[in-house]
């Protein structure tokens, strides 16, 4: 049998791909069109909206979200998901509350001042063992996800409460005597007019841009995201990948905790309640796949921006907060069936 | 040898009749023009190695899926099936190859799943758990009709299956290789259940990779190969090596052992290597294996389905674990480290199932071809664009890949060159020693020819290739040395001017005296 006369699939022709492409750009800039179409309509019917100071006001909001949202990328790219970021934003700021109120340390009679520095690096420490606790459980231990995750969910939340029984630590400002001035330096300072927050959101999202696109981890990710066997078949280091992924994302929530008991001036145990599920909308309307191996750190910051400005835009023209409950989930559904039209598109055409 | 022939053959009138059936999937042709009868009351056996057709010809049988072109003639009569649940009501079920059973329900609720008995609005459970009970009596299988499925063993599943298509009284029972987990005890009972059915009048359509064993039963043999039907005529009239010859051809060229090199050192050794089965299973999946294999030199692992060859490769390559013996690369012993530092150290395995372990759907063409020597593009932390383009481009000119470029989307490539994209992959490591277990699997002949061809290059600069298969044509091919492998162990080896029909012999799919 001769072998030169085999024919092969052909690959798409060009001309059938020019057609798809105004549906295609509008299919994947749907996240900005979407924030652009915000900006215009809020712009449009209340005269405050569209302004430097209200645009930093909302972003230093956003900043919250975004940072858990971008954790949460990673552990969706993974295939994964992690419900436990709302509670371990909370128990991130309870602990550094605690820890600037001052450690008693009874056997020497003496109480500690930790100084800011040290006190972000033990918060975000305690971010990664929450992290490491789910990428344990659902690595090697083979819970899935979504129950591990659930699992951590309620025991950082009773340990907060446990912590602080109930109450909110106030008054983080520290004192110069003491030496622990600053911590309120995260939430209200301002770089070149731009809050502090939005600018630890962008320098977060700029370093996971980078590994994402241009190291081998970012590769790994994507490929264990795709598929897991293939992925471990050549050779991608699959669990570690995906324990690294989870202490990424508990390391982001101890930042976004910080940011917010920061701004807040206090830290409330109850802190960051539902957080998860708004970080995982702005995930989903980033265009990310649920299943894994799809998505970018800027459809990401696209989504939590549409999520951030929609909803602060209602509050300023003055929209009931109920109505807001509303809009929100609509442009989550809206955003959902826009990935499945997308990929589905993508798995006719392949 | 038991004959089933209680009355002549060829006497029954025609029930069903397939007439110049084609079916393609886009360019793959699986079927070709095919026609035969399937007369009543007795039993027609397709014959045919993997990928000729006869799973393609049994779901156009049964309305699984429609033909491309050709028509279907019950009683006399063009009809086509517009579903399986059509076809099931025109009296033609089917017991398809890989099981269908849900398995967290009873085995009554399987056999009944979907046409549930009903009595006043509610189902009749004591009725089903009746007819279940008559039903394992006649099988002659001690199951209880409340066992959940998962709870049995692979055989006994395998009986609930041919229970649910014989619950349906159809006229026609097409059975896609319904031993292969079966004990000879319990073959036996399905073949006196046949025999009976027969008897009944009812028609049966067998397929079987056991070619002594489908002799037994059948009236009809019908030999397919790549699609079209090379052969049929009446049990009287042939023998296996009939159907071997009429299976395998001659005129089947997919090259020959490259020569004019010389061999290296031991590149790869497998010493009195073990491997579980699945959990639970009481045998071992690779038996006390021992093998060599030298750099340059091709050898090619022949098995049936179960005989161990995908757990040996998949133990080699770090996936799973043995439970004996070592694995050692030239010198070293590699047994103790992960897929990855097998790779590192230039033992790698292209997978069997390429959909599901080759892979990542999500990525390019590119990014597929570079996963495995991410590491040779990366300096300090960054990986570098431009040395992986080069990589990528030099993979696709090497191993031939038809496709647009690095950045085309997987899933735009066919089956052949989804499956050099995985063989590039691995090749793009350097490796000293490749596995390929079925890398022929669901790709045509001429990406099949040019997949063996590229690895006898490769052979010639001095790697060692080992490659399992099932058909026996692929093992005369590019080879050295041929291993059959039987229950976990070496059955035979040969040389490559070994007869076909030896091979088969040595696998246990065939005895033929000489």
């Amino acid at each position: 049998m001769s072998v030169t006369n085999i024919t092969e699939k052909k690959p798409i022709s060009n001309g059938q791909r020019r057609n798809f492409n105004l549906v295609r750009l509008i299919l994947e800039g749907r996240a900005f069109f979407a924030l652009i179409v915000i900006i215009a309509v809020f712009s449009f019917l209340s005269p405050y909206y569209f302004s430097l100071s209200n645009f930093l006001t909302m972003a230093s909001h956003v900043a919250i979200f975004g940072i858990l949202a971008i954790g949460m990328l990673l552990v969706i790219l993974n295939g994964g998901i992690d419900l436990s970021v709302g509670s371990t934003l909370g128990l991130a700021g309870c602990i550094a509350g605690f820890l600037m109120q001052g450690v008693t340390v009874s056997s020497f009679g003496v109480i500690l001042y930790p100084p800011v520095w040290a006190v972000v690096i033990l918060t975000c420490a305690l971010g990664a063992v929450v992290g490491a606790v789910n990428g344990v459980l659902i690595a090697y231990l083979k819970v899935p996800a979504f129950v591990a995750s659930l699992g951590v969910l309620y025991v950082a939340r009773g340990i907060a409460l446990l912590m602080t029984n109930g109450l909110t630590y106030n008054n983080l400002g520290g004192r110069p005597e003491l030496g622990n001035t600053g911590f309120d330096w995260l939430g209200f300072n301002r770089l070149a007019g731009v809050p502090i927050g939005v600018i630890v959101l962008a320098a977060l999202a700029i370093i996971c841009g980078i590994v994402l696109s241009r190291t081998a981890f970012g590769r790994w990710l994507y490929a264990s995201g795709g598929n897991e066997r293939a992925a471990d078949l050549s050779g991608v280091p699959v669990k570690q990948v995906k324990i690294l992924v989870y202490v990424f994302s508990g390391v982001c929530a101890a930042i976004a905790g910080l940011v917010l008991s920061s701004q807040l001036t206090s830290a409330g145990p109850t802190a960051g309640t539902t957080y998860e599920l708004t970080a995982i909308a702005a995930v989903v309307i980033g265009g990310a796949a649920l299943t894994g191996g799809r998505g970018t750190v800027r459809g990401t910051m696209l989504g939590a921006f549409v999520i951030g400005f929609l909803s602060d835009g209602l509050v300023i023209i003055g929209v009931s907060a109920y109505w807001q409950t509303v809009f929100t989930g609509a442009v989550i559904v809206l955003a959902v069936l826009m990935n499945s039209i997308q990929y589905g598109r993508r798995a006719k055409s392949g | 040898m038991s004959q089933a022939e209680e009355k002549e053959a060829g006497t029954g009138e025609v029930v069903l009749a397939a007439r110049n059936v084609a079916k393609s999937y886009g360019s793959v042709h699986a079927l070709k023009g095919v026609n035969f009868d399937i007369r009543r009351g007795e039993v027609t056996t397709l014959f045919g190695e993997n990928g000729a057709g006869k799973s393609t010809l049994m779901k156009i049988l049964s309305g699984v899926i429609q033909p491309t072109s050709g028509e279907i003639i019950l009683d006399g009569n063009p009809i086509s099936f517009a579903s399986s649940t059509h076809a099931r009501s025109c009296g033609i079920s089917i017991i398809h190859q890989e099981l269908s059973l849900a398995p967290n329900l009873s085995v009554r609720d399987n056999i009944f799943m979907g046409r549930e008995i009903m009595k006043g609005g509610v189902v009749d459970f004591a009725e089903e758990e009746r007819q279940t009970r008559a039903l394992m009596e006649e099988l002659e299988e001690h199951i209880d009709p409340m066992t959940p499925v998962e709870d049995l063993r692979l055989g006994q599943q395998q009986i609930v299956e041919i229970a649910r298509a014989l619950s349906v009284n159809s006229r026609i029972l097409i059975m896609d290789e319904p031993t292969s987990a079966l004990s000879a005890t319990e073959v036996e009972v399905l073949f006196k259940v046949i025999r009976d059915l027969t008897g009944r009048g009812v028609s049966i359509v067998y397929i079987s990779h056991h070619l002594e064993e489908a002799l037994q039963i059948t009236h009809h043999a019908v030999v397919l190969r790549d699609g079209n039907m090379t052969a049929y005529a009446e049990r009287k009239d042939i023998d296996l090596e009939w159907i071997v010859r009429n299976m395998v051809g001659d005129n089947f060229d997919l090259g020959s052992p490259p020569t004019g090199h010389k061999m290296g050192d031991v590149a790869l050794t497998i010493d009195n290597l073990t491997v579980p089965g699945p959990s639970g299973a009481a045998y071992n999946a690779v038996d006390r294996m021992s093998l060599q294999v030298r750099a340059g030199e091709i050898v090619c692992i022949y098995g049936l389905m179960g005989a161990g060859r995908t757990e040996l490769l998949e133990c080699v390559a770090g996936r799973l674990r043995s439970s004996g013996g070592h694995v050692l690369l030239g010198n070293n012993d590699v047994g103790h480290l992960s897929i990855a530092g097998r790779i590192a150290q230039g033992l790698v395995l292209v997978p069997e199932d390429r959909q599901r372990d080759g892979l990542v759907q999500t990525m390019t063409v590119g990014s597929n071809l570079s996963l495995a020597s991410i590491g040779a593009f990366t300096k300090g932390l960054f990986t570098s664009g431009g040395r992986e383009r080069a990589l990528v481009d030099t993979s696709i000119r090497k191993v031939h890949i038809k496709t647009d470029g690095g950045d085309a989307a997987i899933g735009s490539l066919s089956g052949g060159n989804q499956q050099k994209v995985v063989i590039g992959k691995m090749l793009a490591t350097a490796p000293k020693v490749i596995l390929l277990d079925e890398p022929s699997r669901g790709i045509d002949i001429g990406a099949k020819a040019e997949v063996f061809k590229l690895l006898a290059e490769r052979a010639k600069e001095g790697l060692a290739v080992i490659y399992s298969t099932s058909e026996v044509a692929e093992c005369l091919s590019i080879a050295h040395r041929i291993i059959v492998m039987h229950r976990g162990k070496i059955s035979a080896e040969f040389g490559p001017d070994v007869p076909k029909e030896k091979i088969m012999a040595a696998s246990g799919e065939a005895v033929v005296a000489h």
